[in-house]
């Protein structure tokens, strides 16, 4: 039990993401309002990129940027080491401009929904639609 | 010049996407030869790249010059390039054949309309090509957004359609991304050859598994691949059909070969078939969705949708040709790809045409059309029979391939579900290819308007500028049935890696 | 024995392809029905002029392209094949003549399409004829049923859609379903599909392997009419008679036997089948067709679907043939494809004119019309006779030999087979001969007015009724290619 406890506090950010993917998840299956399932994805993504920043984070180092990197051009060795993971950062970068996106293609057909049936809601556009 | 074939394949329609865009400001009527012009030259250098690749094997790129594992790389083999051509020609042939739809359809935005197409074109290409895992997401997220925009340009049903298709989608690209932070995680490259080399000291490793498992559940929700496949249908059957021929061939396809790649190029075999006991519960779910799909397309009396259904069945048959693990049933897969993406092409595009001139995407309202369009309905026949298995058709030596795989394998159910799979589409087609022949034509069509608003004259052939790309895909299906063993002894004998047999 | 490297066979193939533009699009049904019938001549010549090298022991290949790994698609005309090929293209030529007659007595429509759809089909045939693997012949195969589905379903009716389908599913879905597995099974077994003298599955596989594959071949090529796949055939009477005519006496159901004989003689081989002891339970399936086709053959009325179960019994005379495993039988039954050819085509054809000529179809309705049209009903006698297997018609040879093959392969029980079944042939076609002749004044529902049908119909059924004599007497060139086919497969 004690192990159990110290893992899930060791790998917190783990638990983090999983929790917001099902989260997410739940939104976008259970809520019938669009835009909550939109909001809902959004969630997934984010916790996917929250994720990948949390891989890159190391305890007690500093952000990566090198000081005085201009002057001196840096004759002195850097060592990685004492900086976190730029990496993940720069792909998350990316990440965030997709889901981004995402959310506008989204959010325009929610609005193109909208003016066709008048409703945002799942199962009131579903009968609106046997309707017709 | 020819160095940069693998970046050129990609930036030619990047770039080009920004130019129609521009130039449709100036004059709508730019943006179709730009389009055209960018897809040519796509199409061209994938072309010089296949045949390059053919003669001196493995074409590596770096881009910006930035060597990996640091920097991105394009790498160009056998198996991609094959692919490569495939997919811009299948992009090209397409907007030829679609002019004159998306003219009507969509004549007031056409320079939005042909951006996204050759957007979407760059990015599947960029999947096809790139080396890298995390490009690889990048471009289909660049693919799959345009893919969504273009389907929900779509009357009717087709925003939310697009919409639930984003959903889907979405949970499939964030699966994927999920599965390469974990390779990152243990790792610490993106690079898929890097990944290759350093996975083997880690196959033992939970986080590899976990990362194969969730990848491949990504993968399979973006393929369409049963039970993943809810989104196929409504999509693909919504969206207007200039699009639905162009996404229907393309994106389950090279979704397929994103699945190949990484089962075979960053897991290698030795992991994804041998350590991991997942090839066969893959072969069954395979011929469930082979079945499924094809009864499911018995149960519609749509055209398109019936031909969406089709599709769910066409990936189980990749789907499960991969996984039987042997050399016959990896290289059913991959002649699978290149013949299915022909195939859908070639029906789509008829299928398209004859919508058009009928106005009607029922079955039942497409009668006496082998006397009114000739033509149209002899490729959907030639279609048709290729994708039930007829030889010298290419449908008919992919079957070969998958089902002596599958005796090979002793996986006989996968056999039976091939041969159920093409009875059924005999049904399928002949069940159109009857009220076509038989039931007189209905002259009410010409009283009528329908739906969208046009009111149609009496119905005629397609215009020739839709005839020709039509004949010349079904061509095309004969010349890849007659060439098929060509094409695997010379091609994709050489892609698969060595140890399988 | 020696190859020939030749062109001719894939000639052949082709040129009823390449003349079907010129029908399509030529101005007058004078010309198209011109066209059709100079590529019948030029058909028929290709293939003749094979014939003196494939009698003096050459065979001709021709291979085309390979489309998968080790196997092409190819041709090798050699006896067996030049048999059937002679058969399918001169009977094209008399076909085109009463095709004429009786399309343009009926005024049927789509004439263009019927010719066009016709030169496919027979392309199919001499295809199937001059396959030299398992491959090219499954292509062809697939391509006749495709290219007689419209001349099937010709009169594009409620009924003919019906029949089509069920043409199509039988033909269709049993080649889809059981020859293609099987066939496949054979090249993961052997590595190869070529036909060759003793086959090439010895010593691959057990003999419930063997016994599998053997009857998924035999009941997978369904234009064979095998029962229980048989229904596609009386089904498929819908059809204009020249279809009937042709493709299911001749073209259709006789690719169908064609394929069968092939495939036990070159892909298993005697010996082989003989090691499995495969032989009795074919004979068994066969005989039971036999039968049973005879029996319903008894309780029909209209002509054509009599005919047709006729037929369906009389294709299993060529796999019993086959499945006797003894020289004479094989010999036997090769022969019966151009006896029972020739013989069925002339009852096909009289069913024809005596429905141009008064629109009867059935035998009821046919009392007294030997008066009326004693020519029909003469060659409708000696077509009979073939049939039956009674001198002076060609029949009798292939019965003949099949007799002498059942006691060469010690089977009397087939003797009997083949002894009562003759009865029975005689059982259904006498009463037809009986009534149309020799009916009482009273009963006769056709006064004595001569009124044949036209002469393009007559002329063709004379033809081939003479011939059915004259193949009695003079048998060659089939005799001899059955008997060198024979001895090439049975080893001796």
């Amino acid at each position: 039990m004690e192990s159990l406890l110290t893992n899930f506090l060791a790998k917190y950010n783990y638990w983090v993401y999983i929790g917001l993917v099902m989260i997410g998840m739940y939104a976008m299956i259970a809520k019938r309002n669009l835009v909550k399932k939109i909001i809902g994805m959004n969630i997934v993504q984010t916790a996917v990129i929250l994720f990948y920043v949390s891989i890159g984070a190391k305890k007690g180092k500093t952000l990566p940027i090198i000081a005085h990197g201009h002057e001196g051009t840096g004759h002195h060795a850097v060592q990685a080491i004492d900086y976190i993971n730029p990496l993940p950062h720069v792909l998350m970068l990316t990440a965030i401009v997709v889901s981004v996106a995402t959310l506008g293609v989204a959010l325009a057909l929610a609005i193109k929904i909208y003016r066709r049936y008048g409703t945002l809601e799942e199962n009131e556009i579903a009968s609106r639609i046997n309707e017709s | 010049m020819s160095a940069h074939f693998p970046g050129l394949v990609v930036i030619i329609p990047l770039i080009a996407a920004f130019l129609v865009l521009i130039g449709s400001l100036l004059d709508k009527r730019l943006a179709f030869p730009v389009a055209a012009l960018a897809l040519l030259g796509s199409m061209l250098t994938a072309v010089g790249l296949l045949t390059r690749v053919m003669q001196v094997g493995v074409v590596e790129y770096h881009l910006a010059g930035w060597a990996p594992p640091v920097g991105i790389a394009y790498r160009v083999d056998h198996l991609n390039g094959l692919v490569l051509v495939a997919v811009s020609a299948v992009a090209f042939i397409n907007l030829l054949g679609t002019r004159p739809l998306v003219a009507e359809a969509f004549g007031d935005r056409l320079g939005p309309f042909y951006t996204l197409y050759v957007l979407l074109v760059a990015g599947l290409l960029g999947i096809v090509v790139t080396g890298d895992a995390f490009n690889l997401y990048v471009l289909l997220e660049i693919a799959a957004l345009t893919g969504y925009a273009l389907v929900g340009m779509g009357e009717g049903r087709a925003p939310l359609a697009s919409l639930n298709y984003i959903f889907m989608g979405t949970v499939g690209a964030s699966f994927y991304l999920l599965g390469v932070g974990y390779l990152y995680l243990v790792t610490g490259t993106l690079n898929m050859a890097d990944l290759a080399v350093r996975l083997p000291a880690l196959y033992p490793s939970k986080v590899v598994f976990s990362a194969f498992v969730i990848c491949l559940a990504g993968l399979c929700l973006k393929m369409g691949f049963f039970p993943l496949h809810a989104w196929l249908p409504n999509a693909y059957s919504y969206a207007p059909d200039p699009v639905s021929s162009l996404v229907a061939p393309l994106m389950t396809k090279v979704m397929v070969y994103v699945m190949v790649r990484i089962m075979l190029f960053v897991f290698t075999p030795a992991f994804a078939f041998d350590l991991t006991a997942i090839s066969e519960p893959m072969v069954w779910l395979a011929i469930v969705a082979i079945v499924a799909g094809s009864f499911l397309a018995l149960s519609t009396r749509r055209l398109k949708r019936m031909l969406t259904y089709i599709i769910v069945a066409e990936v189980g048959y990749m789907v499960g040709g991969f996984w039987l693990g042997n050399r016959l049933g990896i290289s059913g897969a991959i002649l699978h790809i290149i013949n299915d993406a022909a195939m859908t092409l070639c029906v789509f595009l008829a299928a398209a045409a004859l919508i058009a001139r009928t106005g009607s995407d029922a079955i039942d309202d497409m009668q006496g059309l082998f006397k009114k369009m000739p033509v149209t309905m002899a490729v959907f026949v030639i279609a048709g029979l290729s994708i039930i298995g007829v030889p010298p058709t290419c449908g008919f030596f992919s079957k070969w391939y998958l089902i002596s795989g599958a005796m090979a394998a002793g996986q006989y159910g996968f056999v039976a579900a091939l041969l159920l799979s093409s009875l059924i589409n005999l049904v399928l087609f002949f069940r159109i290819f009857e009220i076509a022949y038989f039931e007189p034509f209905d002259d009410h069509h010409a009283e009528h308007p329908t739906g969208h608003g046009r009111v149609l004259s009496a119905v005629q052939e397609a215009p020739l500028e839709t005839l020709v790309p039509l004949v010349a895909t079904a061509a095309l299906l004969f010349a890849l049935g007659i060439y098929a063993g060509d094409i695997v002894s010379l091609i994709i004998d050489k892609a698969i890696p060595v140890g399988i047999v | 024995m020696d190859t020939l490297i030749s062109i001719k066979p894939l000639l052949a193939v082709l040129i009823s392809l390449l003349v079907i533009p010129l029908i399509a699009y030529s101005r007058s049904p004078n010309v198209r029905e011109g066209w059709t019938f100079l590529a019948a001549i030029v058909k028929f010549a290709l293939v003749a002029s094979m014939l003196p090298a494939v009698l003096s022991g050459m065979e001709i290949s021709c291979s085309l392209v390979e489309v998968l790994p080790g196997l092409s698609i190819a041709f090798r005309v050699d006896a067996f094949g030049m048999l059937f090929a002679l058969v399918a293209s001169f009977l094209w030529i008399i076909t085109s003549v009463y095709s004429i007659g009786y399309m343009r007595g009926l005024d049927e429509h789509a004439q263009t399409r019927y010719f066009c759809f016709f030169a496919v089909s027979l392309s199919a045939a001499v295809g199937v004829a001059f396959s030299a693997n398992l491959l090219t012949m499954y292509l062809f195969y697939e391509m006749l049923s495709l290219a007689t589905y419209p001349l099937v379903t010709h009169h594009q009716d409620q009924e003919a859609r019906t029949s089509g389908r069920k043409y199509l599913l039988y033909t269709v879905g049993a080649s889809i379903g059981l020859v293609l597995p099987a066939m496949l099974m054979t090249y993961h077994l052997t590595g190869s599909l070529d036909f060759s003298p003793q086959g090439i599955l010895a010593g691959t596989a057990s003999r419930g392997t063997v016994a599998l594959l053997l009857f998924m071949f035999v009941f997978g090529f369904a234009k064979a009419a095998i029962m229980p796949f048989h229904s596609w055939l009386p089904a498929a009477m819908v059809a204009p008679t020249p279809v009937s005519a042709l493709l299911h006496a001749v073209a259709v159901v006789k690719v169908g036997v064609f394929s069968i004989v092939r495939v036990i003689t070159a892909i298993f081989g005697t010996d082989l089948l003989q090691t499995f002891d495969l032989s009795t339970p074919l004979l068994l399936v066969a005989s039971t067709t036999i039968l049973v086709g005879s029996f319903i053959a008894l309780s029909q009325d209209n002509l054509k679907r009599m005919l047709a179960f006729s037929t369906i019994a009389q294709l299993s005379y060529i796999v019993l043939g086959a499945a006797l495993l003894s020289p004479k039988g094989v010999t036997g039954g090769m022969v019966h494809i151009a006896m029972h050819a020739f013989g069925k085509i002339t009852l096909f054809f009289c069913a024809g004119a005596i429905f141009v000529a008064t629109g009867k179809k059935n035998i009821s309705e046919m009392t007294g019309i030997g008066r009326r049209m004693p020519v029909t009903m003469t060659a409708f006698f000696i077509g009979a006779l073939s049939i039956i297997g009674m001198p002076p018609c060609g029949g009798f040879l292939s019965k003949w030999y099949l007799v002498l093959g059942a006691l060469e392969a010690d089977k009397i029980a087939i003797l009997v087979v083949l002894l009562f079944s003759s009865l029975l042939n005689a059982g259904y076609f006498m009463p037809v001969v009986y009534r149309a002749f020799f009916c009482p004044p009273e009963e006769a529902l056709f006064e004595a007015r001569v009124q044949e049908a036209p002469l393009c119909c007559v002329v063709p059924l004379v033809v081939t009724a003479v011939i059915s004599i004259m193949l009695l007497f003079y048998p060659q060139p089939f005799m001899n290619l059955a008997a060198m086919a024979a001895a090439k497969y049975t080893g001796f």
